[in-house]
């Protein structure tokens, strides 16, 4: 059994312009020890995949309304809100974007990790000091004990991430979500913290769900990846399969579309148009109108699944192998 | 016609809270630096958060006097300028910054927000200047009728495409580009960089693009320039510095952006420590404490700038 089985979530926001479709039927599993790239752009969904998991979504404005999120077939959609606090920080942890945000600039960074070690474990004197220290000095933060009483504003950027990381990671969760985590991050500050968090993963074996719009970080970093666009996941499978024999039309279009590092690229291949409105989706595929192979049906009906490999499926009615699913 | 900044310094006094009299210490945000900019080609300024960039851009925008230091605009020092001289000045250097949130008045019209560089002088120029407008909304694909809209009817790339238009509507020789996509969605910087590449083609125009994005400044820049803790570190043909780069933070730094695939992994010389407090930069070379490579006399010597090959030129004593 996966350690967590996500099926049909949705989460819609009501708004007084209409309904957002956020997360429009979203579906994933995820192994111990596994790495998911959840990419796609602003607006597609990523943020508030996660955030649903966790029953974090902004109410009452947005509201899960309808799916399963099992963790360890425990779903997570039917507890309680006194379940569910135990169920975060311990079970299920989080990096958010930008550290500064995420961390209470009031208090000092031991204080904070104490907080998620003596509520989750009920630690308390020595015993908690050496489990806190424990959790800084496995995300690498060089003169823990001295780090205890400093505040954020004392921190620079990567170990302000680490420290949260620090946070997360104290009680052992089986699942970590990473959200942009590097996004705040200069590069070599990024390049270290990725490798610092594969370490700890491989030592732990946490699952991750990394959120990001960089292919660079899932190229270096995941073992699967899920593409989004306008709510839903159009494509996902393994790293390799997807960067080799991307199958949507909206992945190969990124894929194209991007500068990379390595080679000069004589002229990028635009996508064209904008990102649809999430409250007046088209009736098919939402990608449909940007898209340089669409046929009419797909200005209609949505795609169905066409499983390509193991493993790798794509919405899209102009995927190869989409013929044997027509009918 | 050429813009240069010879020996650039800028020193930020560092207060803590309120004080009189002298500051207690200075922040050496850029500390002599020399660069150039020719017609037609793209200057790439590459480094991480802290190491100058916006600061040398800001100089060059006049939005800083700098401590020590020229700029050079086709031969002619700055200061020498009268008020038509910098009025031409500003004409010629435009910019466009990253956030086209931010950058763009909410409350003004996208005709005011384009023509505001424009020179207002005479009585006929009112028509003039609104034919200006449409024309560079035109060059940067926008509609006609996007004159009349205010910029929040805009997606991001199109408030972007605004921006450019703004820095189009003078016909300036150089425009600077700070972060020009960074804030904008994948599918859509694309967009962006080809309507940046295709304009150059065009108009001829020179860019000074500061960009932590690697990727990005490798498609557009044809030079490059390395900064690292308010100073040079690496400069050559942009192809050139990324693939043999000759300084080890330069090597470390590209080392460090990822490739779009994954089996294009490669080794990554990791650089432990952090980058050095700008109030009181390390002696000899800045980035001793931190290069793999470091030598006894990079401690003490502050190494000399020097053409290491033709065209390349670094600040490092391995060469």
């Amino acid at each position: 059994m996966a350690l967590l089985e996500v099926d049909h979530l949705t989460t819609h926001f009501f708004t007084r312009r209409g309904v957002t479709k956020a997360v429009d039927g979203v579906s994933f599993t995820l192994d111990t020890g596994e790495t998911l790239a959840l990419v796609g752009e602003s607006g597609s969904g990523k943020s508030v995949t996660c955030l649903s998991l966790v029953r974090l979504v902004p109410e009452p404005a947005g509201r899960i309304i309808g799916g399963r999120v099992l963790l360890d077939g425990e779903d997570l959609l039917t507890k309680s809100p006194a379940q569910m606090r135990r169920v975060r920080g311990k079970q299920i942890a989080m990096v958010l974007q930008d550290p500064m945000t995420s961390l209470n600039p009031g208090l000092t960074i031991g204080t904070q990790i104490s907080e998620v070690v003596r509520r989750h474990q009920g630690l308390r004197g020595g015993a908690l000091r050496t489990r806190v220290l424990e959790a800084l000095s496995r995300l690498r933060i060089p003169g823990a004990e001295r780090r205890l009483e400093h505040y954020q504003h004392q921190l620079s950027g990567g170990m302000r991430q680490r420290v949260s990381s620090a946070i997360a990671m104290s009680c052992a969760p089986r699942l970590l979500i990473a959200d942009e985590p590097t996004t705040s991050l200069d590069v070599t500050i990024q390049a270290q913290y990725l490798d610092l968090l594969k370490d700890v993963q491989q030592a732990t074996g946490v699952a991750v769900i990394l959120v990001t719009h960089d292919f660079g970080i899932v190229a270096a970093n995941a073992d699967r990846v899920a593409v989004m666009y306008a709510g839903r996941i159009v494509e996902i499978g393994d790293t390799l399969d997807v960067f080799n024999h991307p199958a949507h039309p909206y992945t190969r279009a990124l894929l194209r579309c991007l500068p990379d590092v390595e080679r000069k690229r004589e002229r990028l291949v635009e996508i064209g148009g904008q990102p649809p409105d999430l409250i007046r989706l088209p009736s098919g595929c939402p990608f449909a109108p940007r898209c340089p192979e669409r046929e009419p049906r797909c200005e209609t009906e949505y795609p169905p699944a066409v499983r390509l490999g193991d493993g790798h499926v794509a919405h899209c009615w102009v995927a190869p192998g989409a013929e044997a699913v027509r009918g | 016609m050429m813009l240069k900044g010879v020996g650039l310094k800028k020193y930020f006094p560092a207060r803590r809270g309120f004080t009189l009299g002298r500051p207690p210490g200075w922040v050496r945000a850029l500390d002599g630096v020399s660069v150039q900019v020719a017609e037609g080609e793209t200057l790439g300024i590459v480094g991480e958060s802290g190491s100058g960039k916006t600061t040398l851009a800001r100089l060059f925008l006049l939005l800083e006097r700098p401590t020590a230091g020229s700029l050079l605009f086709d031969g002619t020092p700055i200061e020498t300028f009268g008020s038509r001289d910098l009025a031409r000045y500003r004409r010629a250097v435009q910019a466009v910054f990253q956030d086209p949130y931010s950058s763009l008045d909410p409350r003004m019209r996208v005709e005011h927000i384009v023509a505001e560089p424009l020179p207002r002088d005479g009585g006929a120029s009112r028509a003039v200047r609104r034919e200006r407008v449409l024309e560079v909304l035109q060059l940067v694909g926008l509609r006609r009728d996007s004159a009349s809209l205010y910029p929040h009817e805009f997606s991001g790339g199109q408030r972007q495409r605004i921006a450019i238009a703004r820095a189009l509507a003078t016909t300036p020789k150089f425009i600077v580009l700070d972060e020009p996509v960074s804030a904008l969605d994948v599918s859509i910087r694309a967009q962006i960089l080809n309507l940046l590449k295709d304009l150059q083609e065009r108009l001829g125009l020179a860019y000074l693009m500061i960009s932590h994005d690697l990727a990005a400044a490798r498609y557009l820049a044809t030079r490059l320039a390395v900064m690292y803790a308010g100073q040079l570190v690496e400069t050559g043909d942009c192809d050139a510095v990324y693939t043999e780069p000759l300084h080890p933070y330069t090597q470390a730094l590209l080392s460090a952006a990822l490739p779009l695939h994954p089996s294009a992994r490669r080794r990554r010389i990791v650089l432990t420590g952090e980058v050095p407090n700008p109030m009181n930069p390390p002696a000899g070379c800045r980035f001793h404490p931190r290069c793999p490579q470091a030598m006894p006399q990079c401690r003490n010597d502050e190494p000399a700038w020097k053409e290491v090959k033709p065209g390349r030129f670094t600040a490092c004593h391995l060469y």
